[in-house]
């Protein structure tokens, strides 16, 4: 898994230290707000974003980009395409 | 001059903790104010049953007043403004001073922010929003019924459970089920926010034939065309619609700018002091804990948060710690409920519904009034010290 992402990211949410389902509403709040072609990453340091953030993109048909780890926390990057 | 401590808001947690505030000080210590803006109690998990027509709205009040110690002054007054760095509250009686303050002044429905709706839905999160779903269930003779949550947070998370469940077995009892499509909508990918409690419940829903809709974050309604839509691009038809709104801080803490986003206050989740504020304590809904927003999370948090305050109040440095504790119970419909008991770092384990939790809850409803707000029963430290002689 690589740690960096290549592509430009237009916002970054911190939600580390906000539990289940902190991460994965935040990711939902930024897309809500964000224009289509952004790319918003999330950062959390909570397990369950990592399967819950890729599962929502896919079911509301935004492009999932990846989930790079950092130090100590794992970066959720998502492409807002409609 | 004697100290004064103020307690912002007489809900759960405020009534609570201007008690135990009273009873833990030494007299003369400081003086203790609670202000509420109309001096009443609601006790709010009532409204579950106002719908279904089993309690009535006057009986889920009571003055502030009946509850308190004498020795808690109360101050039936409006707050506009908090300026933590003068230590004042701006009230519509006036400017009220502080040497700590709890601000307890819960949560509150802001259903304007999702276009449609206002217009559309029915809820039971208010006294008046239950009659109403109450008349309308009255009416209702079969159709497509959507229940769920059109924002997180929100208070009280098995509510919507709850409702959906009773909703069925109500339903059936009247002979209507067989006419009617129950959806559940979900901003979650799953139906509750813990997920060793959605394990539980979900296969209930699915074996009632509630039609289960997760990664469903409520966009907007259309009170015309009877449809809610979502984020994530579905579209559900309603006859009947039982949204609960999306939930922000109260306005004065927003006016105030002490609140992140949604208004909730940055607060420690062990020493439930403001973590941007000196000399301010935050309980209940108010904060931004990420723990169900409930009064028995007031309740837990109340004992340290006590502790804490006279610690402050008297400039020693020990901290007590609230451990996340929560408990209530979830109706499961047809006079069965089961027990969600958790804390930071235990998750729920709820056992199989039965009648004994139902009961429990309603003795429980019946016995809040003599017995929560007093502190009556027994807070965090002593549920811990009774666990742990139990070897728990
Ligand atoms: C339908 C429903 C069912 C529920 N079921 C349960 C349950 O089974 N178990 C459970 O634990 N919890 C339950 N809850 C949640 C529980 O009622 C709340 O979490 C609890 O009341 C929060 O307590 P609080 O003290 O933070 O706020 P509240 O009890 O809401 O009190 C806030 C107080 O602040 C006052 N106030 C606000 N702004 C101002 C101002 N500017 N000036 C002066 N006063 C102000 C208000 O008048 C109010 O009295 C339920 C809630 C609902 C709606």
């Amino acid at each position: 898994m690589s740690t960096q992402s290549n592509v430009k990211i237009d916002r970054v949410i911190d939600a580390r230290g906000s539990f289940c389902p902190g991460p994965l509403m935040e990711m939902i709040r930024a897309m809500k707000a964000a224009q289509v072609g952004e790319v918003v990453a999330v950062l959390s340091n909570e397990s369950g974003s990592k399967r819950d953030i890729p599962a929502w993109a896919d079911k509301s048909g935004q492009e999932f980009v990846g989930i790079f780890e950092q130090d100590g926390h794992d970066q959720i990057v998502v492409r807002k395409v409609k | 001059m004697t100290k004064r401590v103020v307690v912002l808001g007489g809900g759960v947690g405020g009534t609570l903790v201007a008690n135990l505030l009273v009873k833990k000080l030494r007299p003369g210590e400081a003086e203790v104010i609670l202000i509420d803006e109309d001096a009443q109690h609601v006790y709010q998990p009532g409204f579950l049953y106002v719908a279904f027509g089993q309690k009535q709205p006057a009986n889920l009040t009571r003055p502030v007043r009946s509850l308190l110690d004498r020795r808690v002054r109360i101050l039936t007054a409006k707050a506009q403004r908090i300026d933590p760095t003068a230590q004042v509250i701006a009230t519509d009686h006036g400017d009220v001073h502080y040497d700590e303050l709890v601000v307890a002044t819960g949560s509150h429905l802001a259903p304007d922010e999702i276009p449609g709706l206002k217009e559309a839905t029915h809820h039971f999160y208010t006294a008046e929003g239950a009659q109403a779903l109450h008349e309308a269930l009255k009416q209702f003779r079969g159709g497509h019924v959507v229940v769920g949550v059109a924002g997180v947070p929100y208070k009280c998370p098995p509510a919507p459970l709850e409702f959906v469940l009773m909703l069925d077995a109500e339903l059936r009892a009247k002979g209507l089920r067989d006419k009617t499509e129950i959806h559940f909508v979900s901003p979650l990918p799953r139906v509750f926010p813990i997920e060793t409690v959605a394990v539980k419940v979900a296969p209930i829903m699915e074996s009632r034939g509630i039609q289960i809709h997760t990664f469903f974050n409520v966009e907007s309604v259309d009170p015309k065309r009877r449809e809610v839509v979502s984020l994530e691009g579905e579209t559900v038809p309603y006859d009947l619609l039982v949204l609960i709104p999306p939930h922000r801080g109260a306005k004065v803490v927003i006016d105030s700018g002490l609140g992140e986003a949604g208004g909730w206050i940055s607060t420690d989740r062990r020493t439930l002091k403001a973590t941007a504020h000196p000399r301010m304590f935050v309980v209940g809904d108010a904060t931004n804990l990420p723990i169900s927003k409930s009064g028995s999370a007031a309740h837990f948090e109340a004992d340290a948060l006590v502790a804490n305050l006279i610690a402050d109040l008297r400039n020693e440095s020990q901290e007590h710690k609230y451990n996340g504790k929560i408990m209530c119970f979830l109706e499961t419909g047809a006079g069965k409920a089961t027990l969600l008991d958790f804390d930071y770092n235990h998750p729920p384990q709820p056992p199989e519904p039965n009648r004994m939790y139902h009961w429990q809850k309603a003795l429980f409803n019946q016995f809040y009034w003599w017995t929560v707000p007093q502190g009556r029963l027994p807070g965090e430290k002593q549920t811990k010290e009774q666990q742990e002689k139990a070897g728990d």
